[in-house]
């Protein structure tokens, strides 16, 4: 392969004219856009973004952006599911579907990626970002501009991918990238150098995440919030940070010795001189277990928040709910062979990974039934926060069971690499991360808005998605079990077909819940005056995070609130006691808005760019660039500023606008009631 | 966030956390991090260590008087730092600057001495793409003199923050930080001696 020394290896070659389906995808993405930008210069908004959005440090706005970030991708990524469902319909026998092999293996390998890395991640550290910090009754996190890095690392590494669809190619080896197909000597393209830069560097930002948010929650709690006081949510987003800081480093590695053999023709994982090939399932497993459950942990921590409000009670279990929460994250780490019991490491090996496996299904049971003693006599609210929370303990039940089954070795022998292996995670994923994510958008939307989500529209995403889940997975599940492999672009068994054209029917229906759910959002913005909420406390919930206004002051708290109960807010509301502070207020010390964040996010997209298309200069350019970026930042001194006890009464009469009914009035009605 | 004192419902005084406490405390959970990043490249290079391809082993490559040398460099450039620390904490800076001079020009003579071993294997056609044991090899050691690189140009930024500034709350902190990570440096070095060098001469 030629290498300029301007453009590296890009030439206009890279761009594919010849495929009609990317070339009116990538037209379709840049009208689009080019319509964006025009009407966001003709409303003149972007001082407005620019200086609200993209600079700011709140965690309040990046937990919201990181949210948008996660929604645009995850259409991008359910795209691609639908055009995988339906050329699967399509391609049997003498049927060829439409997708020539090369494309459709980079479509599956871009939907895992995209799900895992740029929907889940975001999404979860979204509802953390905006979450976490109320719920404590903190006024940001520990590092705030940190927190801007991180995410616009991620939209950077997010934008990777995009743009490989338009410049060069996508990997073709799989999410989980397994050498030796991975190598140069196999995937000589630039696709697996954008998959693996794209996560290297994603995970780089979700690594300084999870070090911000462990500080945040063990040094930034309220007064009286000891570690048994803390909320269920808190909680189990503190176990995920451990995870992370646990895990992330091991998938750093992991890609930088695959980088190592494809850059500097190196021998960790090649097929000759001395590589071990198994030595990366290994080490992107002990990662890639881990990061499971650090998609699926916050959203436990979202259904016992969920489950607990719209039952009316306390949580059932909250002491045991912790513990398993620890369990399961322990126990996390010592399951990762379970991925590929069909290496051969021997039949004891096995045995042990397989039994850690099922051991873990003892501390998810715990959380189940506390759930369901949560409901038992309690009132339940079918809300639509409760309705994903109920399918999600339904469906993941299931899901569960099934992973058992996969955790017998032997039984894994027959169902390694089939599409049971494929029913079996979207089983666990899709209610255990995404329903939960769902719960939460639905449940914390009054609080970042000031405004609930339109009920109506929220229950028919709900019908649809879990109907059309199960219709789209418990095919795939019979599926394996008459043999049919996974990540098949084409196959010759017609008794297979109507399973498929079954499945892709639920693929209609999951997106027919996604159009619902953007007729949702657009429904209550229309309707935002008659769902207003006017006490800060919608739902009757017990943390912090609504004992204040919605939205709340970009302070937060305009003093710092005193925890007496581990129900901190159903505390106050009980004894009479006003959450609103009074004057005299005392100064705030706040952090200012910087746009080095995105500047660093610029050069790490321009750095990965270059990576992936060997222009040296623009490498050696942008890590200049990024370091002297960070020298600025430790060099200025004039990082915060203080509010002024006036400034502070003034923004929080502001805030308390919105409160019609007092909370205190609610109390009352409580006090009454109960 | 602030540096005040609260009282907590039970009474007792309970100091919250300063900014810069974080800061040092954020800061040594990245360094665990670091650990097992780490810790994934020895298991690697113990993974690979036998799988020599043909090529040389360790034993044939290494000369541990060398390494013995280079090792004293790096230990002493750390014991320098030390005492730049100490004339930190006594809040004097050109003593500080003095004493850290000396352990960027140790940290520069360790990196130097790495790669000039470093391109005597590959001359020797003993590069990181002869084997797996080399591949391991570089891997690791590398990226530990990648992060002492990093370390040295973090301290010639400082040498010139404590020169512009003189010792602010916020240039101590990032000299705290930097010495836990020089010293940490050391750590895993020991490490790598032992595991590498050592064992692997043996």
């Amino acid at each position: 392969m030629t290498t300029s020394a301007l453009f590296g290896r890009l030439t206009l070659d890279a761009i594919p004219y010849q495929n009609p389906i990317i070339m009116t995808t990538v037209g379709t993405v840049t009208v689009l856009g080019v319509l964006l930008v025009a009407w966001l210069t003709y409303q003149r908004r972007w001082a407005y973004l620019w200086n609200e959005w993209f600079t700011s440090v709140d965690h309040k706005r990046i937990g919201i952006m990181y949210i948008i970030f996660s929604v645009i991708m995850m259409l991008r990524g359910f795209a691609d599911a639908i055009m995988m469902r339906t050329h699967q319909a399509l391609a049997q026998g003498l049927g060829q579907g439409y997708l020539p092999p090369e494309h459709y293996d980079q479509i599956f390998s871009a939907h895992g990626t995209i799900m895992i890395i740029f929907v889940a991640m975001p999404f979860f550290i979204g509802l953390m970002n905006y979450v976490v910090p109320l719920q404590i009754g903190a006024r940001d996190v520990a590092y705030p501009f940190l927190n801007s890095v991180s995410f616009w690392l991620t939209v950077a590494s997010g934008l990777m991918v995009m743009v490989s669809l338009a410049v060069g190619d996508f990997s073709q080896a799989g999410w989980s990238g397994y050498p030796p197909y991975s190598e140069l000597k196999f995937s000589p393209s630039t696709g697996v150098d954008y998959w693996m830069w794209s996560l290297q560097l994603g995970g780089i930002g979700t690594l300084v995440t999870g070090i911000n948010f462990f500080v945040t929650i063990l040094r930034m709690r309220a007064p009286g919030m000891s570690l048994m006081k803390m909320p269920i949510f808190t909680w189990t987003i503190f176990v995920t940070t451990v995870l992370i800081m646990f895990s992330f480093p091991v998938l750093t590695v992991t890609l930088a010795l695959l980088a190592m053999d494809r850059y500097l023709d190196m021998h960790f994982f090649t097929n000759e001189l001395g590589g071990n090939q198994m030595m990366f399932a290994n080490l992107f497993w002990i990662w890639g277990h881990p990061e499971v459950y650090i998609v699926v942990l916050p959203a436990f921590g979202i259904f016992s928040e969920v489950v607990s409000t719209f039952s009316h009670k306390r949580l059932f279990g909250y002491a045991s709910m912790v513990y398993a929460t620890i369990a399961i994250a322990i126990l996390s780490f010592v399951v990762w062979l379970h991925h590929f019991f069909t290496m051969g490491s021997g039949a004891n090996v096995n045995a042990f990974f397989g039994i850690a496996t099922m051991v873990i299904a003892v501390p998810t049971g715990v959380k189940v039934f506390n759930w369901l003693f949560t409901m038992y006599r309690g009132r339940i609210e079918f809300t639509t926060a409760m309705m994903w929370s109920i399918g999600f303990i339904i469906t993941f039940a299931v899901g569960g069971m099934t992973g058992v089954l996969l955790a017998v070795p032997g039984a894994d022998y027959m169902l390694h690499n089939s599409e049971f292996l494929v029913a079996h995670f979207h089983n666990m994923l899709i209610p255990g991360a995404l329903f939960g994510y769902f719960a939460g958008y639905n449940y914390w939307f009054p609080k970042m808005f000031g405004f609930r989500l339109d009920e109506k529209w929220g229950k028919r995403s709900f019908w649809s998605w879990i109907v059309g889940f199960y219709l789209a997975f418990m095919p795939l599940y019979a599926l394996g079990f008459m043999g049919m492999p996974r990540r098949m672009s084409h196959y010759d068994n017609p008794y297979w077909q109507p399973y498929l054209i079954i499945a892709l029917l639920g693929t209609f229906l999951v997106a027919f819940g996604i159009f619902s759910q953007i007729m949702q959002l657009a429904v209550s913005i229309r309707q935002r005056h008659a769902l207003r909420d006017t006490t800060g406390d919608v739902w009757g919930s017990h943390s912090l995070e609504w004992s204040i206004p919605s939205p709340p002051a970009f302070y937060n708290f305009a003093k710092t609130p005193v925890v007496e109960d581990l129900y901190a807010f159903t505390y106050m509301k009980e004894n009479g006691i006003n959450p609103r502070a009074s004057a005299p207020f005392a100064p705030i010390h706040m952090p200012r808005n910087s746009s080095i964040g995105v500047f660093i996010g610029l050069f790490t997209f321009t750095l990965g760019f270059g990576l992936v298309w060997h222009v040296w200069w623009l490498v050696v350019g942008s890590l200049f660039a990024i370091m002297s970026l960070l020298v600025m930042r430790s060099s200025d001194d004039n990082v915060d500023y203080e509010l002024s006890p006036q400034q502070v009464a003034l923004y929080e009469a502001q805030a308390y606008q919105s409160v019609s009914q007092p909370v205190d009035q609610r109390t009352q009605d409580l006090a009454t009631q109960g | 966030m602030s540096d005040t004192t609260v009282i907590n419902p039970h009474g007792e005084a309970e100091h919250s956390h300063s900014p810069l406490d974080n800061q040092l405390f954020g800061f040594w959970l990245y360094l665990m991090t670091d650990c097992i990043l780490f810790a994934s490249l020895f298991a690697t290079y113990a993974v690979l260590k036998n799988n020599n391809a043909g090529g040389p082993t360790g034993h044939e490559i290494f000369e541990l008087r060398y390494v013995f040398l280079e090792t004293m460099l790096l230990l002493f450039s750390s014991f320098f730092n030390g005492f730049a620390m100490i004339n930190l904490s006594l809040n004097k800076v050109k003593q500080t600057v003095l004493w850290l001079i000396p352990t960027m020009i140790f940290g520069l003579g360790f990196i130097l001495m790495e790669i000039n071993e470093f391109s005597r294997l590959i001359i020797e056609g003993n590069g990181p793409d002869r084997s797996g044991f080399l591949s391991g090899f570089f891997g690791l050691v590398g990226t530990h003199g990648l992060h002492v690189s990093v370390g040295l140009i973090w301290m010639t930024v400082m040498v010139i923050q404590l020169l512009q500034k003189g010792i602010t709350p916020g240039v101590r902190s990032r000299l705290l930080r930097l010495s836990l990570f020089w010293h940490f440096l050391d750590v895993v070095w020991i490490g790598v001696f032992t595991v590498v060098y050592l064992m692997g001469v043996m």
